[in-house]
């Protein structure tokens, strides 16, 4: 079975402006929502104390906001999580009092309205494992970008690690703007699964240059421009394969995980969809337009070579 | 054309047999479990095996095996039910001697073990338990071996009668001053000669000589790692206590410790054990001064007010004889003579000498023990952690000192046995060198682990189904190889995750899941060259091996660089996003030798050597 005809010559680079136009648009609302909405962070970087758990029939939110209410937990998050019968309680680090007991009283309160409850997880996270995470976190992102940004300048060029970092913040800060826009918990597996997300986007985006390299060599005639298009056609169909097997054993995360593991799923679905994107547009355009060409890309021809053809 | 030399399949083979047995022990399961092994001064060996199997018989509980494993005895069941009856049965026989503890063993057959092939370990994301992350207060270890300086310099400069003015512990120095310079030269050559790991410095003040000592960074850094250590030992002792089958007990960075108690549901009772620091100290009774004066407000220099038990006020002399930290050992029992409870306590050479100098001059007066429980909290004041430490005091017994005694005495006059037994416990837990606290706790409930593994079993099964059907249909015959060679780098995956012994959670589980997503990308990219060779003209013998040749550096910078992306994940991921970063990178490796090293063997064993006009792709 074949997704393209054979002789498929899409002009890619012809949509340059508009894909330009579109990513733009896209970082902008990613940006502006971030400054002013910023991340829904879950307790791993604010800190706090989240317990979930599970009654044996459908839970009275309401009588359970009520009873931590009485309790001295006024401003205690209660929701349900997953079922009906699952409930998740966040408690934000307070003023005054912020512990590990915290937990302990939550439950003790619960058990006394309704001793059937089970008591499924409870994560605490102190304010200065919090900032750490937090710290931790924005630094394996920025330590991943500059190695691959070395890796890459090392095994091809420059211009070529720029584009494809340039694709790589391009597809974090997108990821991130939606989380943002859309209010989504941002947790550890989120961070992870846009980590992975780098990983992937730069898996596409290395598989197109590596074909743009060979093509330079090979192909006596024509632009750069023509030349990155015809890559970009020869690596199409495996593009859009890969991507579509990673979308599927995704959907079987995000549908099956469960709960835990659904931010993850739904970071590295969306890191999927617009690392594909990313790595047609985005990275090739990059490299095109900071002036990539045949001489760059050709390999490194011996020194002593010129000279045995002058002799005699 | 397209032929393999032997080794290469020899190499395979041998790699497939490993994978598949260290794999194999996962599709086992577990047995309920007790693990029983010493607390202290008994043995487990054949005495304790039998007294275990005839308190079984007599209740009639069937257990299905027993083995000796290194330092403990452990029982199988056939389910949990009679697993718990059983921990009952058990605890009340063997009592406090041993630690019963409720487990789940891996139900690997003989055959297996002998390779010593075991399953992945779970983490507690799937097994259901607890992990705190207990941070040492080093501030405070500092500041407590500061305060020792400050009586070793006292004491130092009474010695050589040199005659101070003052001497504190200020900002994390000890601070000494002086009237005259001449004091002021001589303690300092004292101190420099008797001390040389402080750091000293001096200033004048008005007309007072001020000598400054700080410990010097070297110093500091040993007081650090013996606070970490002795806070390990302490925790492991405790959690002993607890019976808790596989703790993990490890240093995180400089002052953090990870404590992991896989299948502990009570966390409150955990955190109560774990989290308390308890100290001790011996006191002598102020027996000149009354009571009732020091209530009224005339409390005499040198003593303070104390509470007992119940309430009532105690007069005791300031300085101390021992602390806990000089305390060896602690052991309840009975007291042969008066046929109570009682508490023998072991002291170390330093604390026998000042003990014994101490009975020696006050035969016929009374000692108390004052126990000192402290609690570290991190409060949040105006947006920043401010750290908080509680400290409760109380005379936990006081006692008639009958003779001269040094190294080894023994406490009587306690309330009941299981006083004793605490006391002893506590006593034994020794005191702590610096107080910790929580700063982070992961609890899962069992019945969430369960439902982690299940769903996140069902996951890889069906992302897994759905590629291979996707495969098959794609690309045909040569789809097929493409899925049976996937299979095989699931079953390696899982076969090095379980010779690695790492721990397998539920990102680790989402890892495996993007793994095999991401490892047909290999043979897509193979597959679509061999296309790409047959489109110009190739013959089918010739695509193949340019298919392979030209995809492979193609493959290997792809994987290469998310290899960077898992190896920083590793590096700085913490707990979950660590076991997502192993099981990619472990998925990258054996993608890259299944998807090109497998399936060419395989392909090459199908087509290699023969005329063939048309490939199945």
């Amino acid at each position: 079975m074949q997704l393209f005809k054979e002789d498929t010559n899409i002009n890619f680079l012809a949509m340059r402006k508009p894909a330009l136009l579109l990513s733009a648009l896209l970082i902008i609302v990613a940006i502006f929502s971030l400054a002013t909405r910023g991340l829904n962070l879950g307790i791993d970087f604010t800190g706090g104390t989240l317990i979930e758990v599970g009654y044996q029939k459908s839970a009275e939110i309401n009588e359970i906001r009520g009873v931590l209410e009485q309790n001295g937990f006024a401003e205690a998050v209660v929701q349900n999580f997953g079922t009906s019968r699952d409930v998740l309680i966040r408690i934000a680090p307070r003023d005054g009092e912020n512990s590990a007991a915290v937990s302990n009283r939550v439950l003790e309160i619960l058990r006394g309205q309704d001793p059937q409850v089970d008591l499924r997880r409870v994560e605490f996270v102190g304010p200065q494992v919090g900032e750490e995470l937090t710290n931790d976190g924005g630094l394996a992102m920025i330590y991943a970008l500059i190695c691959i940004l070395i890796y890459v300048a090392l095994r091809f060029e420059y211009r070529f690690a720029i584009g494809s970092v340039a694709a790589l913040i391009h597809d974090v800060i997108i990821v991130l703007g939606v989380f943002s826009v859309l209010q989504l918990n941002f947790d550890l597996t989120v961070l992870a699964a846009i980590l992975a997300v780098i990983g992937y986007s730069l898996n596409d985006t290395i598989v197109v240059f590596d074909r743009i390299r060979e093509n330079f060599r090979k192909i006596r005639k024509g632009s750069p421009a023509e030349v990155v298009n015809i890559s970009l056609n020869h690596t199409l169909s495996r593009t859009m394969i890969t991507s579509l097997t990673t979308l599927l054993v995704l959907i079987a995360l995000f549908y099956f995980g469960g709960e835990l593991i659904h931010g993850f799923a739904t970071a590295l679905l969306l890191g999927v969809l617009i690392g594909t994107y990313s790595s047609i547009y985005v990275a090739s355009a990059a490299a095109l337009a900071l002036g990539i060409s045949k001489e760059d890309l050709m390999p490194v021809e011996k020194e002593g070579a010129d000279q045995t053809d002058q002799m005699p | 054309m397209n032929r393999y030399p032997l080794w290469k399949y020899l190499l395979i083979i041998v790699v497939l047999v490993v994978g598949a047995i260290y794999a194999l022990p996962n599709i086992y399961g577990d047995d309920p479990a007790l693990q029983i092994s010493a607390n202290r001064n008994v043995e487990v060996n054949e005495l304790l095996r039998d007294r275990v199997v005839t308190a079984l018989e007599q209740q009639q509980l069937a257990y299905m095996a027993y083995e000796f494993m290194p330092g403990s005895l452990l029982v199988r069941f056939a389910d949990t039910d009679v697993q718990l009856r059983a921990y009952d049965v058990l605890r009340q026989t063997l009592g406090d001697d041993y630690v019963v503890a409720l487990n789940l063993a891996p139900a690997t057959p003989d055959w297996l073990r002998q390779f010593n092939a075991s399953p992945m370990y779970l983490g507690l994301d799937l097994r259901g338990g607890v992990h705190f992350l207990m941070e040492i207060d080093m501030d405070a270890a500092i500041g407590q071996a500061i305060q020792r300086y400050v009586g070793d310099v006292r004491t130092e400069l009474r010695d050589k009668r040199i005659r101070y003015l003052t001497i504190n512990a200020v900002d994390g120095q000890v601070e000494v001053r002086f009237r005259d310079q001449e004091e002021f030269n001589k303690a300092l050559d004292a101190v420099r000669r008797e001390y040389n790991e402080l750091e000293l410095s001096q200033r004048e003040e008005n007309g007072t000589y001020i000598l400054n000592a700080s410990i010097n960074a070297a110093t500091q850094q040993e007081i650090r790692r013996f606070a970490v250590r002795q806070n390990i030992t302490t925790l492991r002792k405790r959690v002993n206590e607890l019976g808790v089958a596989e703790p993990v007990i490890q240093q995180q960075g400089d002052e953090r410790i990870v404590v992991q108690l896989p299948g502990v549901q009570d966390t409150a009772r955990a955190k109560d054990v774990i989290g308390a620091t308890a100290t001790l100290e011996y006191r002598m009774v102020d027996e000149e001064n009354s009571v009732r004066d020091a209530l009224a407000g005339r409390v005499p220099m040198g003593s303070r007010i104390y509470r007992e038990r119940n309430g009532e006020p105690i007069l005791l002399l300031n300085r101390v004889i021992v602390t806990g930290d000089q305390v060896v050992d602690a052991s309840a029992g009975i007291d042969q003579q008066s046929g109570g409870p009682m508490v023998s306590v072991t002291l170390d050479s330093q604390g026998a000498r000042i003990m014994g100098d101490n009975t020696r001059e006050n035969i016929g007066k009374r000692m108390a023990v004052v126990f000192i429980e402290t609690r570290t909290e991190t409060r949040m004041v105006d947006g920043e952690p401010m750290r908080e430490t509680r400290r409760s005091e109380e005379v936990i017994s006081v006692a008639v000192i009958r003779g001269h005694f040094s190294k080894r005495f023994q406490t009587t006059g306690l309330d009941s046995m299981a006083e004793a037994t605490n006391l002893a416990l506590l006593l034994r837990a020794g005191a702590l060198a610096a107080p910790m606290e929580i700063v982070e706790e992961r609890t899962i409930g069992p019945s969430l682990g369960a439902e982690n593994i299940e769903a996140g079993l069902r996951s890889v099964v069906i992302g897994f189904l759905l590629v291979l059907a996707f495969m098959a249909i794609w690309y045909r015959g040569f789809g097929l190889v493409a899925n049976f060679v996937l299979a095989i780098n699931l079953v390696i995956i899982v076969a090095v995750l379980s010779m690695l012994q790492a721990t397998l959670t539920l990102p680790g589980i989402a890892g495996i899941v993007l793994t095999v997503g991401m490892a047909v990308d290999a043979n897509v990219l193979i597959f679509e060259r061999i296309r790409e060779e047959l489109r110009v003209g190739n013959t089918p013998q010739a695509a193949i091996k340019e298919g392979y040749s030209k995809a492979f550096s193609t493959i290997a910078d792809a994987n290469i660089t998310t290899l960077i992306a898992a190896v920083i994940l590793f590096i700085f991921g913490t707990g979950p996003i660590k076991g997502f970063a192993i099981t990619l990178a472990i998925g990258i490796a054996t993608s890259m030798f299944t998807a090109i090293m497998v399936s060419r063997a395989i392909i090459n064993l199908i087509v290699g050597g023969r005329r063939v006009t048309k490939l199945s792709i």
